[in-house]
């Protein structure tokens, strides 16, 4: 059997740390090949030797049978190897086929002739079916339709042997649908792909072999037909993994969040948060699902007192939080999981330690007429590392040394640990793999169960579904429906977030 | 082992910086038929040779000291501090308008005059703290005009109403003076002050603000990450402007050192001093910490002083100490290159 990527027995090291031990991978040609395993197991590593990135202190790489040393990544791409970014690598105010020529223009005269490179772009484009808009604007198109633009980078430079890096991190789970579909197509004209994933069901429903790498070194390989989603969990994390979230039925009381008729800008002035309703109340867990972009950002920033209230008002145990400064807010009894972790959830180049006081460094016993006490502020911090299972060397590493999965956890273990009444979560999972997901959720249903209100925003329809005891629909800055996570199916809460009419919901719930 | 690794190399930086900057200076001293050898001979001797040389080295590196901590305090909090030369110079005028214009007894009248030194550099940096907050204005634009506005404003104040005979104003009374004949003394009649003494107070007054205060958590969170600072409550505008109004403070300090200690009066400037703008040297090469910046400073100094030495003994031009300060910044600033370096050296080739 010849194999169109073969890597034998990869081992690579850094100092101190072994990221990958004798690690085979077997890509057949028109496959579409799943390399599976946890934040930090060692994929990104082996992609990136594979890449050329890095040289591997053992093992051997096979392009179509022939031994190949890749020593830099234009080997790579001379290969046919191309790599579809997690993070999109794109010029913002350039076209679509701008961005893709882009190091690769065709001239004629000396002069790039785009209107020829926008034909091939569209050719190659209607070929696999990605229907872009070769003249559009990067700005102006969808994340969507953005990662469609670097898979076509990738074509256009002839690659045969695509990597998707985590490609469904960014999409709405109509996209993720998408792309799967694109892949499907890729593999049918005849290339090849590796999929970087943590998520068992999008290798359930694209992928054809699944290779599953677990601290570094190669678990096995095996057939997706021939397994279920338990078993590749059980092989990734190397224990049982329980997928559904064990919880009680919920028992809300008095209401503690009360929101009414919120009007919310953006920066352009625009109302994106539109006479919006909501009420939560202790004991549940409130889940807000809705397409990135109707104001889920804006709602959570206006309630936390990150950004102004046009109109309307923000009530917290009865009392008026409404333009409340962010530290009055925190104060009141809100904790803030916040969605970009890095951005706002951490200072990266301070130590963890000091991190697991930034809502709290200026009261006792943290500090005392404004002079820190170092003592008391490491002394919670190794409470804080030890309870909630924070992986750090020590209290004193830099956030920025922490994998992305024991950054949300330090950041977990600061909010809940202050007791909120109300707790926002927003994407708490984001880039987590299973094991760290299940201890987030496990979290979340703990505060519900001590009595505190729970707002959970994700754009998983799967983590709404599975941790929420209420959802609310966002569309357009409104709250268009609320459904009972055991009574909706996922085609209902996509046609809802898509701004269509709750109907079946409310004739069920009706009949109830 | 990390973290010893990542401290050692920041010694390590400077260290080896200097050391190239010497080696190369050197090395063009020979091309330009100088005698290196007997250049830097002179070059130690006029910085270690006598009292009075160790005394203006020690005189000289006390307002580098304070200029340095102005930087490096703006720049622990996230700022481009390039208006310290402006606030220094203010901070001059301020002092000895102090100086000359009060009667009180020493223990009052000197601190009196140092503050308001600090307080009219804190003013003057304020002004572009206030416009980066309120309007976002880049600070490097506005502290760089607002060292011009410095330099014209305090001359035309002396020219308008404290002029005396030679281009400068009065003597300062005797009360508010730095000066010290017993340190004179000691250094064969040097022109050393208590400056240094209120330099170093001040490295350990940064030091403590930065590290030990939530004064200074916040202003380096700030600093660091603004996002995540307003998150937590921390209010940023207000800590950019007092960030601004300390490092200021250093340097309109760093004033007074010449206002109360050098000269005892401030002159009409024709052209910047400089030695704000050597502030930001010393605050690179010192890895913008408190005891980094006092053995930068007093090396800056050093170099000053002992190339008056180079240049009567050996003969070689003291512009030649230029050029290896300007070497040494060179390296230190391409410390990527001193990194890789060490990385061939140490690991034979392996990063």
């Amino acid at each position: 059997m010849e194999y169109v990527i073969e890597m034998r027995n990869i081992r690579k090291e850094f100092p101190g740390i072994v990221a990958n031990d004798n690690v085979t991978l077997q890509v057949k040609k028109g496959e579409i090949h799943a390399l599976l395993g946890e934040n930090g197991a060692g994929k990104s590593t082996l992609m990136n030797v594979l890449f050329g990135l890095y040289q591997p202190e053992q093992g051997e790489i096979y392009v179509k049978g022939k031994p190949i040393s890749i020593t830099d990544p234009n080997i790579a791409n001379r290969l046919g190897i191309g790599m579809v970014h997690q993070h999109f690598m794109l010029v913002e105010n350039f076209t679509v086929t701008e961005n893709i020529i882009l190091g690769k223009e065709i001239t004629t005269g000396g002069r790039v002739d785009l209107k020829k490179a926008a034909k091939e772009v569209k050719a190659l484009s209607d070929r696999y079916g990605l229907s872009v808009d070769p003249n559009a604007k990067i700005e102006n198109i969808s994340v969507g339709m953005q990662q469609r633009v670097e898979i076509l980078k990738t074509l256009y430079r002839g690659a045969e042997i695509l990597i998707f890096d985590e490609p469904t991190a960014v999409l709405t789970p109509q996209e993720i649908h998408e792309l799967m579909e694109i892949m499907k197509k890729l593999v049918a004209e005849g290339k090849s792909i590796i999929l970087i994933t943590h998520k068992l069901k999008e290798i359930m429903e694209a992928c054809d072999r699944c290779t599953v790498i677990r601290r570094g070194r190669g678990i096995g390989t095996v057939d997706v037909a021939e397994t279920n989603p338990d078993k590749l969990a059980a092989m990734m994390v190397g224990r049982e993994v329980n997928f559904k979230v064990d919880k009680t039925d919920a028992s809300p009381k008095q209401t503690v969040l009360k929101i009414e008729n919120l009007v919310v800008e953006d920066a352009r002035k625009v109302p994106v948060v539109d006479g919006l309703n909501l009420e939560i109340k202790a004991g549940e867990i409130l889940g807000i699902a809705g397409v990135d972009g109707n104001g889920q950002t804006e709602l959570l920033e206006a309630i936390t007192g990150l950004r102004k209230v046009v109109r309307g008002t923000v009530e917290l145990n009865g009392k008026n939080i409404t333009n409340h400064k962010p530290r009055k807010v925190t104060e009141a009894g809100v904790g803030h999981i916040p969605q970009d972790r890095h951005k706002h959830g951490l200072v990266l180049d301070f130590s963890i330690g000091t991190n697991m006081v930034l809502q709290t460094y200026y009261q006792q016993p943290f500090s005392k007429h404004k002079i820190l006490k170092f003592p008391a502020i490491f002394e919670k911090a190794n409470q804080l590392i030890k309870e909630f299972d924070v992986r750090t060397p020590s209290e004193h590493t830099l956030a920025r040394a922490l994998s992305g999965g024991n950054q949300q956890k330090a950041i977990i273990a600061r909010e809940v640990d202050r007791s909120p009444d109300f707790l926002i979560a927003a994407q708490p999972t984001r880039g987590l793999d299973v094991g760290a997901i299940e201890f987030i959720h496990s979290k979340l249903i703990e505060e519900r169960d001590k009595g505190k209100a729970v707002l959970l925003l994700s754009f998983e329809l799967d983590e709404v579904m599975n941790v929420s005891d209420r959802i609310a629909v966002i569309y357009e800055g409104k709250i268009v429906a609320i459904v009972d996570p055991e009574e909706t199916t996922e085609q209902e809460l996509g046609l809802l977030m898509a701004g269509g009419k709750k109907q079946k919901a409310g004739d069920r719930s009706e009949s109830h | 082992m990390n973290l010893i690794k990542g401290r050692l190399f920041h010694i390590l930086v400077p260290v080896v910086s200097v050391l190239l900057g010497l080696l190369i200076g050197g090395i063009i001293m020979l091309v330009s038929n100088y005698n290196p050898i007997s250049a830097y001979a002179a070059l130690i001797d006029g910085i270690f040779g006598n009292g009075y040389n160790l005394g203006e080295t020690i005189r000289a590196a006390s307002p580098l000291i304070l200029s340095g901590l102005a930087v490096a305090f703006a720049f622990r909090t996230g700022l481009f501090n390039i208006g310290v030369e402006g606030q220094l110079l203010v901070g001059w005028l301020a002092s000895v308008y102090v100086g000359i214009h009060f009667d009180l007894p020493k223990v009052i009248h000197l601190p009196f005059a140092i503050l308001a030194g600090a307080a009219a550099g804190a003013l003057w940096g304020v002004i572009p703290g206030f416009l980066k907050a309120k309007f976002k204005v880049h600070e490097v634009i506005t502290t760089i005009m607002m060292n011009y506005i410095a330099l014209y404003t305090t001359n035309g104040i002396i020219r308008a109403y404290m002029l005396a005979p030679g281009e400068r104003t009065k003597d300062i009374k005797e009360s508010a003076s730095l000066a010290s004949p017993w340190l004179q003394q000691l250094t064969e009649f040097s022109r050393l002050h208590y400056g240094i003494v209120v330099a170093i107070l001040a490295a350990v007054i940064m030091w403590f603000i930065l590290w030990k205060t939530t004064t200074g958590y916040e202003l380096r969170a700030v600093g660091f990450n603004q996002h995540a600072s307003q998150y937590a409550g921390i209010n940023v505008s207000k800590n950019i402007v007092l960030a601004m109004a300390i490092s200021g403070a250093f340097a309109g300090a760093a004033g007074t050192m010449e206002g109360l200690g050098t000269y005892q009066y401030m002159t009409i400037n024709n052209a910047f001093t400089g030695v704000g703008f050597d502030g930001i040297a010393v605050s690179l090469l010192g890895a913008n910490g408190s005891v980094g910046i006092i053995i930068a400073a007093l090396l800056f100094g050093g170099l000053k002083i002992g190339s008056l030495t180079m240049q009567s003994a050996a003969g070689v031009p003291t512009e030649l100490v230029g050029i290896v300060i300007a070497l040494i910044i060179f390296f230190v600033a391409s410390s990527y290159l001193i990194r890789w370096l060490t990385n061939r050296f140490t690991k034979g080739g392996k990063i």
